[in-house]
């Protein structure tokens, strides 16, 4: 099957301008850090009006989801635009859905589960929407410890072999989401819809990945 | 003659917030929440109160007056008053914990009517008034064990569902009592529509067997913390069997009816294979996408409270045992 890339929106390339890059930059390292700081403040210090652990756990998964997303969007912005220096965003988007990935297990085992360590192992496998949780957090730390510039040059074609299996990741993420809620809720569903959106925009991608792991 | 000229900074008639945006302003900054971000800025955004302090426009409750039996006065810290009032599962407000809380404060609950009626020899009908005024008021200390797994203890205010029911004088065929929630989509969002809903077939039923609603644990409450209950937590009144799963107390209740079949009920219509009818705290039976073995216990302390207790069969109250004396609790779970 052969599918077409998508088409740019523009005829010329759009510049960004450096300086611009690095502000955006700088706000993505300040939002994504301040905020869990902040939210981190509030619940150790029981300033949170409810149960401290149900709002940092569904601060820290919703937070990896959307950065997770947004990363997403990094690639199909460049080409409608033809602004490859986007790309430089991608790592950083996805390094801070790691860091936010990471702190939501962190709080599900220390703050939810209180290191009941048998009851952490079984309920990674007998529950469905855990181990899918689970699997999705997994292949971001594997993506995240090959990151560096050195090791994607080391690792050459295979490199990206292992980072596209961001498309399994980012599925099994929001398929948690859905899965977590007690109800059919709008929220999960929007996420759905617009990671079906973000796969349509690189259906080329998409379909030699599926056709290269069968 | 003087002679004014507006600044362009001064207001002017336009620039008056239509009252009914103004009342509404909730569910708008809701709405704006859902179509930006997401949950990103939705949720924390309630926690954090970005939108300015509303606690003049709270719900009005009232002082009780009530006795305070020994029997049911408890040791256990109990959980403060803003997380029982702000942290609700009351899915006609919305599904997250904070929207009872964001959602509820406008709700009208004077007049009321609660309906007995049914396989009953003597029908009542209790005002908003009644509600108050026709049994002595005590209140009763009760842990609360969610579904979910966490837990809170709460001072209830309420009189026992059993005298009500005798009042009603069961006939010889009542088997089950049947409860519903009030029905009212111009005030419950959630009734209004299937996504903030959660997708329940509304009025929200629950049901009891006539002996577990006549047991003297079985309490309809009208108040918490001295004062009348808060629209989140099931104004005017509400029910409260504290050896059962949070989701049988149904809130605001309008009708309860008894019958000689087991009543349909909310949670076991959406998902039979997770919610049964009995519902019974039970460490032993898991709920099929968690364990229900513990809880954490909300009281205070924040994340690093270490609050994960053992759940006790019954949540505790085993004097209720001999009601299942013949039944396979995890069969009926």
């Amino acid at each position: 099957m052969r599918v077409k890339p998508i088409k740019s929106l523009v005829q010329k390339p759009v510049r960004i301008p450096t300086h611009l890059l690095t502000t955006v930059k700088s706000a993505i390292h300040l939002i994504s850090l301040s905020w869990v700081a902040y939210m981190l403040y509030l619940t150790i210090s029981d300033a949170i009006p409810g149960d401290p652990v149900d709002a940092l756990l569904h601060f820290t998964g919703m937070g990896a989801v959307n950065l997770l997303l947004l990363s997403l969007t990094v690639t199909p912005l460049a080409m409608l635009f033809k602004a490859g220096s986007l790309i430089n965003l991608r790592r950083l988007l996805g390094l801070y859905a790691f860091l936010y990935a990471s702190l939501h297990i962190l709080t599900y085992v220390l703050f939810e589960l209180q290191l009941e360590w048998t009851l952490i192992g079984a309920e990674i496998i007998k529950r469905p929407f855990i181990t899918v949780g689970f699997v999705a957090f997994i292949i971001l730390l594997l993506l995240s410890a090959t990151s560096t510039s050195a090791l994607k040059k080391r690792m050459g074609s295979g490199w990206q072999r292992l980072h596209n299996w961001i498309y399994v990741a980012a599925p099994l993420a929001v398929i948690h989401f859905y899965w977590s809620v007690k109800t059919a809720e709008l929220e999960p569903i929007i996420y759905i819809l617009v990671l079906v959106l973000l796969f349509w925009l690189r259906r080329d991608k998409i379909a030699r990945f599926i056709a290269r792991s069968r | 003659m003087l002679i004014r000229s507006n600044k362009t900074s001064d207001l002017t008639e336009n620039d008056v917030t239509d009252e009914k945006v103004y009342r509404d302003r909730r569910n708008i900054l809701k709405g704006l929440g859902f179509i930006g971000a997401g949950s990103l800025l939705t949720q924390p955004a309630h926690a954090f109160n970005w939108f300015g302090s509303d606690d003049e426009d709270l719900f009005q409750t009232n002082e009780l007056t009530f006795s305070q039996p020994r029997a049911f006065q408890s040791d256990e810290a109990l959980t403060p008053e803003d997380k029982v009032t702000q942290y609700n599962n009351f899915y006609e407000f919305g599904t997250g914990k904070d929207d009872p809380y964001a959602n509820a404060q406008d709700f009208k609950v004077d007049p009321w009517t609660l309906t007995v009626d049914g396989l009953v020899e003597n029908p009542i009908t209790l005002s908003f008034d009644d509600l108050f005024k026709r049994y002595g008021l005590e209140e009763r200390i009760y842990r609360l064990r969610c579904v979910e797994a966490w837990s809170m203890v709460i001072p209830w205010i309420g009189f026992e569902l059993g005298k009500l029911l005798k009042d009603a004088k069961p006939l010889s065929g009542a088997r089950f009592v049947a409860f519903e929630t009030l029905f009212d989509p111009e005030q419950m969002p959630g009734q209004r529509s299937r996504f903030v809903g959660g997708g329940i077939d509304y009025p929200y039923v629950e049901g009891l067997r006539l002996d577990e609603a006549m047991h003297p644990l079985t309490l309809m409450s009208v108040g918490l913390y001295g004062k009348t209950l808060p629209p989140q937590n099931g104004a005017p009144i509400r029910l409260v069997v504290p050896w059962k799963y949070g989701f049988k107390s149904i809130k605001s209740v309008v009708r309860i009816k008894l019958t000689n079949l087991m009543p349909p009920t909310t949670w076991n219509i959406l998902a039979p294979h997770e919610y049964g009818f009995y519902a019974n705290v039970n460490p032993t039976v898991d709920h099929p996408r968690w364990s229900q073995a513990r809880e954490r216990r909300i009281t205070t302390g924040g994340l690093l409270a270490r609050n994960r207790i053992e759940t006790q069969m019954f949540n505790g109250y085993e004097e209720v045992a001999p009601l299942y004396k013949d039944l396979d609790l995890r069969k009926f779970y």
